[in-house]
């Protein structure tokens, strides 16, 4: 079995561009979303933002690695994430909202560190995914923990009161992640990733349950996704992830 | 039709605008937000001046992505107000007339902008690339230490807002 060497400098390269991209241009599959929404200023936005970042909170830089199994990475990882993150901010003109620590609450002046999200996936390939999620959504993000005996109502009730809380607050319209299952730092994880789904759920079950939440809350919302999860006979953990009309996210594979 | 006004504002401005009106606003403003916020209550709760005269002011809750090179400022859209609730009573006490944010506010908030016949207005969340084009000159006038949080002084033409909470503590949003 070979393994391919992978310098981290690539790396570094990839989530500056990405990082850059993702505050400038939203990706086809969100702003498909918005013209059928139709909010003129939404819309005017992100059409002619002038090379200025669509939000000016370009956000916690949240880096997802899909690392391949046959790659061998060389170099220090999180250096070269961060490093990545550092140079977008500078060449790209972007904000810089991170605090050293959340009491003492000193500006790191770049952006860094990044929110790094490393997985392993089969081949010899890395997929890097660049996700600048503002806070003021951010802050709408719930988890409970219900109990099995809630059921699909408990999980519907829980989702739309999240998204009630949300609005106006949190750049309306949204899209509505829900995490289920897992445990209780799963599904937040899960929920987050939900919201950067373009498609329904495979399973029809829950395809049909996302349909339903969207109508009752197209209001002010440009989507629903459900991830679920393997879980304990005790537990029904639901979190509800929410991005704002400015969902961005790039990715590439080096 | 939008409602024009100039800053500083009057109470007779003021209470021309009602909850869900169309307003632009052409002026100065003043940015501030969490850690500003924490600063100017700290100083007035010291008995000191704050760094701008408020009386009559608007502050505007945003944090601006730098300025590249030939604008005057970056990316600047509202900011979540409701963070701001337990500084603003304060604020409004000493003399601030406005605030610019996005969505709801607290109680005690409505409750002071009735008592010192003030308005709290909304622009559009998450469109801080467009918000730009209206700002025509940026300075920081206080606490450059902040970064993009920072008290900038902004000259504003036809900036673009809507009233979301008017002097008589009416509430309009289009998604509530």
């Amino acid at each position: 079995m070979s393994v391919r060497d992978l310098d981290a400098r690539r790396l570094a390269d990839a989530v500056a561009r990405l990082y850059v991209k993702a505050c400038l241009e939203l990706p086809e599959a969100v702003k498909e979303k918005l013209y059928a929404f139709g909010n003129p200023y939404i819309i005017e936005n992100f059409e002619k933002n002038g090379n200025l970042p669509l939000c000016q909170d370009t956000g916690m830089a949240a880096v997802y690695l899909e690392v391949g199994q046959d790659v061998h990475l060389v170099g220090d990882i999180p250096a070269a994430v961060d490093e990545g993150v550092r140079r977008a901010v500078k060449e790209g003109y972007l904000r810089s909202s991170i605090v050293a620590d959340p009491l003492r609450r000193t500006n790191t002046g770049d952006n860094t560190p990044a929110l790094l999200n490393v997985e392993l996936v089969p081949g010899d390939r890395v997929k890097v995914t660049v996700v600048p999620r503002g806070f003021g959504c951010e802050n709408k993000g719930r988890v409970a923990m219900l109990a099995p005996a809630d059921g699909v109502e408990g999980v519907k009730a829980f989702v739309l009161e999240t998204a009630r809380l949300a609005v106006p607050d949190a750049c309306p319209p949204v899209m509505i992640g829900v995490g289920l299952g897992g445990s209780f730092d799963r599904a937040p994880a899960l929920a987050k990733k939900a919201t950067l789904k373009e498609r329904p759920n495979p399973d029809p079950f829950y395809a049909a349950l996302e349909q339903e939440l969207y109508e009752a809350t197209k209001k002010f919302s440009i989507g629903v996704h459900i991830l679920a999860a393997p879980t304990h006979i005790a537990g029904l953990p639901c979190a509800v992830s929410v991005g704002c009309h400015s969902l961005r996210y790039a990715s590439e594979v080096i | 039709m939008d409602k024009h006004i100039t800053t500083p504002l009057t109470d007779e401005a003021i209470r021309g605008l009602r909850a869900g009106d169309k307003v632009r606003i052409t002026g100065i403003i003043y940015t501030a937000r969490d850690a500003a916020h924490k600063k100017l209550v700290e100083l007035l709760e010291a008995g000191q001046p704050l760094p701008f005269d408020p009386t009559g002011q608007i502050v505007y809750y945003t944090g601006p992505t730098p300025a590249p090179p030939g604008r005057p400022i970056g990316s600047c859209g509202p900011t979540t107000s409701y963070r701001m609730d337990k500084y603003t009573p304060a604020l409004l006490e000493a003399g601030l007339k406005g605030l610019i944010g996005k969505g709801r506010r607290g109680q005690a908030v409505i409750d002071a902008i009735q008592a010192h016949t003030c308005v709290y207005f909304s622009a559009e969340g998450g469109c801080g690339a467009l918000l730009a084009n209206y700002v025509k000159t940026c300075e920081v006038v206080a606490f450059p230490e902040l970064g993009t949080e920072a008290v900038h002084k902004l000259t504003v033409e036809n900036f673009p807002v809507n009233v979301f909470c008017d002097c008589e503590g009416n509430i309009y949003s289009p998604y509530l």
